[in-house]
């Protein structure tokens, strides 16, 4: 076992994590752990752009940008997390421009900007171009860019280490302990400031636009620490994936002009959203498409999926706008999105929910406290700015402003606390957890569970929830859990030894689907992404308030699930009825 | 469809040399290779290892040469390999492979880094952005792309032959930055590629162009970094 001491560790080099690091490493000595290469994180799969209310194409505001993610988000947004994100938004994406990120142009050499869902100019009254853009690639470059700005600042990072455990000291921050991929060593960090910046967790899902490696593996381990998780329950369902391969095509589609139509080619959104059609936000639109497959308007030879129409824009502009999709199109269904339309289905797409935090970053250990020395940014985190629904770009528009936030709290903590003392035995919560899965003499397959967690997500949480479909999850999760207890791990190496992180990672995506279920259980209403048929309305007298969920365990060893409330911020905007 | 999948093993902890082993898959033909991997690894041998995250070829993890070939296994469909033969897999060429499918990656990012794979301007910050032409922004589109797969510089003869030489994806990092009308750090990053190591050992094979997964026409970047240092302008 080795040990290394930082001022700073941030846990994953996405694009959060190192929009972090820039700051952090600036100011006090910071090592990023990484269980990928930095630029193989999924901020890299991002393509449609950014927004900002930089007006450089039409009028626009940051305060209508805000008034777009509260309602987007279908007022489980905290207010004032979303100002303070829309009003940093026109220096976050400044700053990038800055440090190289290539842009799309305007005529005039400037920032170009495009449509996006849900972004509108004054409060509703139409769409606006607020997307700042790289082509369909803006998360490469952000990406990239960040990347590349890390070199230049010489940021150290650790790539290929598994953060496994959060060590914590009376009730502060004190480090981490990672699993060392290459070699199967264990690393205790002792540090005064811990970010997590370890993304999602939409492996959960079978049909899914997440990478593999979206394991959840930052909140799983802040769950077994008996830390909150917070709106759990809404998971985003991104209306563009590819049909049955969940593969993502940007919204960035529709905001060139994209259009979906069902069997007999109507261009269905029309009935759905008829001011902003297909560019309503994704929740609405995700819905519409499962809707229209329901009712049997669906195409293709099980009706399964609806289609997306490029075929009126022009070749060109779809190669100078599209480039990447479009190859994905041709790539893995044989399909020419300039003379074919293309079948796509909604795809598991973003954790709204996360580790709670306040507008610092600052990690809470209930609705008020923070834990000294915990911070977290980007999608495992949950500040609330996406409320129950995200909008398009509000992710890469997220990770930058709060990542920059986190990055600089953390520093500043750092610079002024001193190195707590780590608990005896730091490593051995995670000897355990690796030496049990390695040594295991079980018969289950790593494979098998999942696929079948992911079968049960995808049938009984997904698109429409209701109280059976989810009782039906918990009573397959519960029995996922005691197959998990048998698993095989059949590699029982040191070196590289993926096998075994795979059951580790299962081991954290039980446990989240388990959180996700009980959550959306409770949440007898439908707001943003979670839909219950049973209970088809907001119910805003007894919900307009986020889900706090705690894991307890009694004296005999028993884990329970257990939820608390926490209200909602309001600044200037009063719950309307979501019309577009 | 049944296929049979021959694949290159090593495990240091247990072999002393790499040998091939063949699995037979069940698969669809629009299934790509990392999918008759993860069918191997899950179903049939856990040991099997190799790298892959995004699984829709944006992140670059899963390089290797499949039928001799450089490609992104998420990219390649099963129907496009002839599968009624043997589809052979094994690791890129020049780099140390550690296990499997996996090799050390620190030498080749080494190179990346080395040539300052970075926007360098002088002077106070503007208060907006800077103000580039489509035109000019679209110069360096190309190599913008680049998601440092390795498969360019792993198909590379020369890179083979002698692991000093910066290879293809080094160059095109430089290039990305060379050609961007808001860099000023051009000087220094010509005269770090004018080293021995450098662009002038790439003998034009189009190895790199044809492996890289994002198509790049990396040969003609390099090609394009080569006049610039004859000229001394870009």
């Amino acid at each position: 076992m080795q040990q290394h001491q930082y001022d700073v560790i941030i846990v994953g080099a996405g694009g959060a994590g190192m929009r972090a690091a820039l700051e952090s490493s600036k100011r006090t000595r910071t090592a990023v752990l990484t269980k990928l290469y930095p630029t193989r994180s999924h901020t890299g799969a991002a393509q449609g752009g950014m927004c900002a209310a930089l007006a450089n194409v039409e009028e626009d505001n940051w305060e209508w940008h805000t008034f777009d993610t509260v309602k987007g988000g279908d007022f489980l947004v905290d207010q004032d997390a979303a100002e303070v994100m829309c009003r940093e938004a026109v220096d976050a994406v400044l700053d990038l421009e800055k440090m190289g990120l290539p842009f799309n142009r305007t005529a005039e050499g400037k920032i170009d900007q495009r449509f996006f869902g849900g972004h509108t100019r004054n409060h509703g009254e139409a769409v606006v171009r607020r997307s700042c853009f790289a082509a369909d690639r803006t998360g490469h470059m952000i990406l990239q860019t960040l990347y590349q700005q890390c070199i230049k600042q010489n940021v150290e990072f650790f790539n290929e280490y598994y953060v496994l455990d959060l060590l914590m000291t009376d009730g502060k921050a004190s480090g981490v302990v990672a699993y060392e991929l290459a070699t199967g060593e264990l690393h205790v960090f002792s540090a005064k400031s811990v970010i997590f910046a370890s993304g999602g967790f939409g492996k959960v899902f079978r049909t899914t636009s997440n990478a593999h490696t979206l394991t959840g593996d930052g909140m799983g381990i802040v769950w077994r620490k008996g830390l909150p998780l917070e709106d759990m329950e809404f998971f985003q369902f991104h209306p563009t994936g590819l049909a049955g391969l969940g593969v993502l095509l940007s919204e960035a589609a529709r905001g060139e002009g994209g259009i979906l139509r069902n069997k007999d080619n109507e261009r269905f959104m029309e009935r759905y959203a008829p001011t902003v059609k297909d560019l309503a936000p994704r929740d609405m639109v995700a819905r519409a498409m499962a809707n229209e497959v329901r009712e049997g308007r669906g195409c293709g030879p099980d009706g399964a999926y609806v289609m997306l129409d490029l075929t009126h824009l022009e070749p060109a502009h779809i190669d100078a706008k599209l480039p990447d999709i479009t190859e994905f199109a041709r790539t893995y269904l044989g399909v020419e999105p300039y003379t074919e339309q293309i079948p796509v289905f909604p795809t598991a797409h973003y954790a709204m929910g996360g580790i709670p935090t306040n507008i610092k970053g600052e990690a809470l250990a209930n609705n008020d406290d923070v834990i000294p020395g915990l911070y977290a940014a980007g999608e495992v985190a949950c500040v609330s700015v996406h409320g129950a629904n995200r909008l398009g770009t509000n992710s890469l528009l997220d990770i930058n402003v709060f990542g920059r936030r986190a990055g600089i709290a953390a520093a500043e903590y750092a610079e002024t606390a001193s190195f707590e003392e780590l608990p005896a035995e730091p490593e051995k919560y995670v000897v355990e957890l690796v030496e049990g899965l390695r040594n295991s003499t079980g018969e289950e397959r790593i494979a098998a569970i999942r696929s079948d967690l992911q079968a049960t997500m995808d049938l009984n949480a997904q698109v429409y929830r209701t109280e059976g479909s989810l009782k039906q999850a918990l009573v397959d999760l519960e029995a996922l859990k005691l197959r998990f207890a048998d698993v095989a791990v059949q590699d029982k190496g040191k070196r590289f030894n993926t096998d075994l992180l795979e059951a580790v990672e299962l081991g954290f995506l039980l446990d989240l689907a388990e959180v996700l279920v009980v959550s959306a259980l409770e949440r007898k209403e439908s707001r943003g992404g979670h839909f219950r048929e049973d209970y088809a309305t907001r119910d805003d007298v007894n919900f307009m308030r986020h889900t706090m969920a705690y894991r307890e365990v009694d004296a005999d060893g028993n884990e329970t699930i257990r939820l608390d409330y926490k209200p909602v911020v309001q600044t200037r905007y009063k719950p309307m009825e979501r019309k577009y | 469809m049944d296929v049979k999948v021959k694949i290159l093993r090593y495990n240091p902890e247990v072999v002393d040399e790499a040998e091939w082993k063949t699995y037979s898959v069940t698969l669809q033909p629009t299934d790509r290779v990392l999918d008759a991997l993860h069918k191997i690894k899950w179903e049939q041998d856990g040991t099997l290892t190799f790298r892959r995250s995004c699984a829709h070829g944006v992140c670059g993890s899963d390089a290797m040469r499949i039928n001799g070939r450089n490609r992104l296994a998420c990219k390649t469909l099963i129907k496009d390999l002839s599968p009624d033969k043997e589809i052979t897999v094994e690791p890129i060429k020049g780099l140390t492979v550690l296990k499997d499918l996996v090799v050390d990656m620190d030498p080749f990012f080494e190179a990346y880094r080395a040539v300052m794979p970075f926007l360098v301007t002088s002077g106070h910050e503007p208060t907006r952005e800077r103000i580039q032409s489509q035109a000019d922004r679209d110069r360096f589109d190309d190599t913008t792309k680049c998601i440092l797969c390795a498969a360019c510089t792993t198909s590379c003869p020369v890179f083979w032959s002698d692991g000093q030489y910066f290879g293809p994806q080094a160059i095109v990092g430089a290039h990305r930055f060379i050609f961007d009308s808001r860099d000023e750090g051009t000087e220094q990053r010509l005269e770090i590629l004018n080293d021995k190591e450098g662009v002038w050992r790439c003998r034009t094979t189009f190895n790199c162009t044809d492996a890289c997964p994002r198509g790049i026409e990396v040969t003609k970047a390099i090609q394009e970094v080569k006049r610039a240092l004859i000229f001394r302008r870009v």
